[in-house]
């Protein structure tokens, strides 16, 4: 059992998400950095989509009440155990009575705590993930609060392993997030696709799980910015009159009448959410071709980043 | 994948035969559709099936779409209650359609509605069969928060809240039922493709049926 002595800004229970609901309006969910995400559940042996939890800019405070190990990864969150500093990115294994505090991101957004055995709350529509807007999944269907207890599912001890140091991102400094262009590329200007692709845009406060807000060159419309409402991929780029760009992301709307000028490829989604506000990113765009290459390319870079110790 | 650049039910069907189909032939590396208005969106794993194979296939059955015929649609009826009080642009839209309240209600009412797709929030039926009496401009302002349930309408749509939102239709009345229930085990009451009739309901029997479906024991009328 894990109890909740702070819940931070917005911890969530996630898992690897809700497919095949997106035709009856519910968005998947899940966590917004899959890799980190996946990377954590690996290090304490579990399936890549046993459910832990997701933190937002700050992170919770929790009692350990049994014997597990966790592994954080994602945002650099500063972990300590029973107050004393401990390594993100491998296996930590606890004791009963252990506390475990993630402090404020210094660089990226979202932090992963995988427990081993993974967290035991029901599965709804297939899936453990928190949709907080729909009050669906996770615990109740919200965030975390002060004393809620999390159950685990009983699990052996993990072979302990760490992110070799030179896969673990930094997350700092100005993205490169490579997008692949349209469907409505042609309701854009020449000088309007020219400033999205030169940018820079800076993240804005208002960005959430649903979607990331930005600023930045003015993303000018050939006509209208009003299309017939269709789907909404996820890293759809949709561009509402004001010519200013925002990513849908895992808790987005099914739909939309927004012209989307292009789709962040999804191995660059995780990277896109851990942009902070105020921090700057730029879109690159990738043929389709190219844009299939790199999936695979970073498919197998994630099978090649764990080593013992 | 686009079959059109207009909404008609014509299109749309389309766009539903072509789901269907792609659920019937199970396509390799297909995850899921969201079909709209005019298009299918089509979610696939890259790794499992190529673009250009997928396109080819997509368009295959694109083509048998034009003459598939859909399994016969679930007819649903929804308890609707036209009160002022829930109906609150009412008299307002009556005024603008230079129509009495009765008539208003009336015409709404003896439609019936295809269900196009469902979107935006959880459960949110997108609808044809408005009446071409009851068109009408969105409001200018939109509202910033409409009740789950209510019934509006706005240019060629009627449309029903499924969870409290903001929005910018004529709210004419209100359902007791629940489109979006994320406590019961299938937490969406209406499908793509549905055909849906409202009952005018009086006060007393709206509340009735707001305890039911609080206990659990209202079943909606589907056949």
């Amino acid at each position: 059992m894990i109890r909740v002595l702070e819940p931070g800004a917005l911890t969530t229970v996630q898992d690897l998400g809700r497919p095949g609901q997106l035709r009856y309006g519910i968005p998947p969910s899940g966590p917004v950095d899959r890799a980190a995400f996946v990377l954590a559940n690996r290090l304490v042996g579990n399936p890549d989509g046993a459910a832990g939890l997701e933190c937002t800019v700050v992170g919770l405070r929790f009692e350990c009440q049994v014997p597990c190990a966790i592994a954080v990864t994602g945002a650099a969150m500063p972990v300590t155990i029973n107050g004393r500093e401990a390594e993100a990115w491998r296996t930590l294994p606890l004791r009963p009575g252990d506390v475990v505090r993630l402090g404020p991101a210094r660089a990226g957004v979202r932090a992963y705590v995988a427990f081993s055995g993974g967290i035991d709350v029901p599965p709804v529509l297939g899936s453990r993930a928190t949709y907080v807007r729909g009050r669906l999944g996770g615990l109740e269907g919200r965030a975390l609060r002060r004393e809620d207890v999390l159950r685990l599912f009983p699990a052996p001890p993990p072979r302990p392993r760490r992110v070799r140091p030179e896969a673990v991102p930094s997350y700092a400094g100005e993205p490169e997030i490579r997008v692949v262009l349209g469907p409505q590329d042609d309701a854009f200007t020449e000088d309007g696709l020219q400033a999205f692709l030169t940018g820079p845009y800076e993240m804005l406060p208002q960005s959430d799980r649903m979607g990331a807000r930005m600023r930045g060159p003015r993303i000018a419309h050939r006509r209208g910015h009003d299309i017939i409402s269709d789907g909404i991929a996820l890293g759809s780029i949709q561009v509402p009159g004001d010519g200013q760009p925002i990513a849908l992301l895992v808790d987005r709307q099914s739909t939309g009448g927004y012209t989307k000028v292009a789709t962040v490829c999804s191995f660059d989604i995780g990277r896109l959410g851990q942009v902070k506000p105020g921090q700057r990113l730029r879109f690159r765009a990738l043929s389709l071709a190219d844009a299939h290459r790199a999936l695979r390319q970073s498919l197998a870079a994630l099978e090649d980043v764990l080593s013992d110790g | 994948m686009e079959l059109g650049d207009e909404i008609s039910v014509e299109i749309n069907t389309r766009v539903r035969a072509l789901e269907y189909l792609v659920q019937q032939k199970g396509l390799p590396g297909v995850v899921e559709t969201v079909p709209t208005f005019r298009s299918l969106l089509v979610y696939y794993d890259p790794t499992v099936v190529g673009w250009d194979a997928l396109c080819a296939a997509l368009r295959e059955l694109a083509a048998q779409a034009e003459r598939t015929t859909l399994p016969p649609p679930r007819r649903v009826e929804l308890p609707c209650c036209y009160d002022a009080e829930m109906g609150f642009d009412l008299e307002a839209a009556a005024r603008r359609l230079e129509l009495s309240v009765e008539e208003l209600v009336r015409l709404h009412s003896e439609a019936e509605y295809l269900v196009y797709f469902i979107g935006f929030t959880p459960g949110l039926p997108y609808m044809a069969g408005l009446p071409a009496r009851l068109r009408i401009p969105r409001l200018e302002t939109p509202r910033t928060r409409v009740p789950a349930g209510s019934v509006g309408i706005g240019g060629i749509q009627c449309c029903i809240y499924s969870v409290d939102s903001p929005g910018g239709y004529w709210v004419l009345g209100r359902t007791p039922l629940r489109l979006y229930d994320p406590g019961a085990a299938d937490p969406i009451l209406l499908r793509p493709g549905d055909r849906v009739t409202f009952r005018r309901i009086d006060r007393a029997e709206f509340d009735a049926i707001t305890r039911a479906v609080e206990a659990g024991t209202f079943r909606p009328v589907i056949s």
